[in-house]
């Protein structure tokens, strides 16, 4: 497949394909950082997350209305304003869900699925009634519109720049959070012994409900970025949620690096391929085989050395 | 044998449930519905093998496996394929620029038919494949997962990414597979037509007594040894490890077991819905067959066919009159069901019922002298 292209071309083609994926890894790596929270840290597995996305999606769109009607001067900026109320809803209805769910299920991880599953069908429906069963799109800031021309071939957009910027701090806030914050230890110490923890005085319910909310609102903040690269349906979130969860496993759960790793190398390859193969055949070889290495290394590719 | 005789495998409440069930397929249903609703009810009863299986795999054996839908379609596409092939006889498909292949196919451009297909002419090898291409798949899957010691939480989200793979596959290659239509346009079997009323009964019947069939192995697998090991791996896997079972391979059989079943029900489907499409593969409909298994009970495979009967019936009626509440409706069963009902409409059963039905039995003359347990059953509880 590479014998009808000459060397400068596949050069380009690389090039090309390879920033089309770095924007798509900014993608998988938003998706996948909430739900590291949540599987990876707490072992629940959140068929919904897909759904907090497009609240996320769906609340920057009721924004964007709302500064384009009674703000027009400001609406330049109320993209970072739609994004921390995004955090803010995904985060509180996150709680919400913990609080008459999910707690009761933590000791039944399967049924949590289910659990969850049905709340996704809630959420698409209520979605559907609210906003209407079609696509909406929000306008997108003049400053947000145009493209860099690196080469000939090369070009970036700037929406995508501005996606992959996101990605870049939303990681760096989780990381320190998790792994340099005090309230970062105790959540790790409430995932890795839970009576210890709860004995040292740490209050274990709350520490539970606080994780899954911040999973949650960064569900939110990802929902609010994709809206700058597309539009959002109802049962958009659906369509993300096997890639997600592909992402954080094969990442190895309960690791950031992991996680950016397995992002990074799961949207470089499929986006390769896609250029060569087309979008489906690309998609089944990359989602195959990471299925693959799966079974070769079910821990993922990087892992915690804990003593269970 | 004499420790498998009838009294050891099936309790007198055993008894009465397949009784009832029968009654309720073979008598009560065929005689109160119109071949339209009769013919419904028969593609709900093909879910309802996926359910069974389900039972095993998941309420016995701990695994749960969101790509059911994996089994139930390739089940159903080896059939549609062997009837598709008779339907685009050369005769049939003269208008087409190549005759003789099915009309997809000759929509995409594609001249001849693949090499895949190419047995499928044969009835013999199509039925053989209902049943061997799923089961060989599972046993694949099941090995390279099960002897790696993967289960859980991560069998479960690698085999919905199976299931979203195939679908993938199905609808990017449509010239090979019908695409996101699926195959469609099932005319006869072996020259006798499909869409007569007739024929709907038929099928209704021999799916009827296909499940049955499956309702016997899976009764022998739940009150055999094999049944015990599996709800000892379910509660403490490294024990019985110990204790020098290969674990592995029981759960690699329950699993393969379990897509046999469901390659089946797909099979029952595309004989009675004429069609088989990608819409039944993919990860939606796999994780609502885990729904209408929890909905009847994850510990009862009867309560299982109910769960996929009632669902069924209720989506059916609830969708016909107020299509959005479906979406409702289902997500607060999910979640009801979940939180308040872990053993669904089986435990109710169990819990309520149940000891006013054993009283009654105790003074049935048919079934006094039945045994009210096996001989090494206590009652097993979810964990």
């Amino acid at each position: 497949m590479f014998s009808d292209y000459s060397a400068t071309e596949l050069g380009s083609i690389f090039a090309m394909q390879g920033f089309a994926g770095l924007i798509l890894f900014a993608v998988f790596l938003l998706m996948a950082l909430g739900l590291a929270i949540i599987f990876g840290q707490m072992g629940v597995i959140n068929m919904a997350h897909g759904e907090f996305m497009i609240l996320g999606a769906y609340i920057t769109y009721l924004t964007s209305n709302v500064f384009a009607d009674y703000f027009p001067a400001l609406f330049g900026g109320y993209f970072f304003v739609a994004m921390v109320l995004a955090f803010l809803a995904a985060a509180a209805l996150g709680a919400l869900v913990e609080w008459t769910v999910i707690r009761r299920l933590y000791h039944r991880p399967l049924d949590t699925l289910l659990a969850t599953w049905g709340l996704s069908l809630l959420m698409q429906q209520s979605y559907r009634s609210i906003f209407g069963a079609r696509e909406v799109g929000v306008e997108v800031p003049d400053w947000m519109a145009g493209s860099f021309q690196v080469t000939d071939f090369v070009e970036l957009p700037v929406n995508g720049l501005f996606v992959m910027c996101i990605a870049v701090a939303v990681t760096l806030a989780v990381y320190l959070l998790m792994f340099r914050s005090s309230w970062g230890s105790r959540v790790r110490a409430v995932v890795q012994n839970r009576p210890m923890a709860g004995a040292v005085g740490i209050n274990t319910a709350k520490m539970d409900r606080m994780t899954f909310a911040l999973g949650c609102g960064i569900a939110g903040i990802a929902g609010s970025a994709f809206t700058m690269i597309g539009s959002t349906g109802p049962s958009a979130g659906q369509d993300y949620i096997v890639d997600t969860f592909l992402v954080v496993v094969f990442g190895g759960a309960a690791s950031i690096l992991g996680t950016v790793a397995s992002a990074f190398s799961i949207s470089q390859a499929q986006s390769t391929m896609e250029f060569f193969l087309g979008g489906s055949m690309a998609k089944v070889l990359t989602l195959l085989t990471v299925v693959i290495i799966l079974m070769f290394r079910p821990q993922g590719l990087f892992t915690l050395k804990v003593r269970k | 044998m004499s420790n498998f005789s009838l009294s050891n495998l099936m309790t007198r409440q055993d008894v009465l449930g397949f009784v009832v069930l029968a009654l309720i397929l073979l008598v009560v249903l065929p005689l109160s519905l119109d071949v339209m609703r009769l013919n419904q009810v028969g593609k709900y009863l093909s879910f309802a093998f996926v359910t069974v299986g389900l039972v095993l795999c998941w309420g016995y054996g701990g695994i749960l496996s969101l790509g059911q839908g994996v089994f139930y379609g390739l089940g159903g596409y080896a059939l549609a394929m062997f009837l598709k092939l008779e339907a685009s006889s050369p005769e049939n498909t003269s208008i087409q620029s190549t005759p003789g292949i099915p009309d997809f196919m000759d929509w995409n451009q594609i001249t001849e038919l693949p090499w895949l297909w190419e047995p499928f002419h044969s009835f013999g090898f199509s039925l053989l494949a209902i049943l061997l291409v799923p089961t060989v798949l599972a046993y694949l899957i099941g090995f390279a997962m099960f002897k790696r010691r993967v289960s859980g939480v991560y069998f479960a989200i690698i085999t919905q990414a199976i299931s979203s793979i195939l679908t993938i596959l199905i609808i990017g290659q449509q010239g090979y597979t019908g695409g996101v239509n699926g195959i469609t346009d099932l005319q006869t079997l072996m020259g006798w037509s499909i869409r007569t009323d007739y024929a709907s009964y038929v099928f209704y019947f021999v799916g009827v007594a296909l499940l049955f069939v499956c309702l016997f192995i899976a009764q022998f697998i739940t009150k055999s040894k094999l049944g015990r090991i599996l709800v000892a791996m379910r509660g403490q896997e490294d024990r019985v490890r110990f204790s020098g079972y290969d674990v592995a391979n029981f759960k690699i059989f329950v699993f393969c077991v379990g897509a046999a079943f469901a390659a089946v029900g797909g099979a029952m489907f595309t004989l009675q819905e004429k069609f088989m499409s990608p819409s039944f593969v993919g990860i939606v409909p796999s994780i609502e067959m885990v729904i209408f298994c929890a909905v009847g009970g994850r510990l009862s495979i009867l309560g299982a066919v109910y769960g996929a009967l009632l669902v069924n019936v209720f989506r059916t009626v609830l969708g016909e009159s107020f299509p959005e509440l479906w979406l409702f409706a289902m997500g607060l069963l999910f979640v009801g069901v979940v939180l308040a009902f872990p053993d669904g409409l089986a435990g109710v059963y169990q819990k309520y019922a149940a000891p006013t039905v054993d009283r009654f039995l105790d003074k049935a003359p048919l079934f006094r002298r039945w045994p009210s347990s096996t001989s090494h059953s206590e009652p097993i509880k979810a964990s």
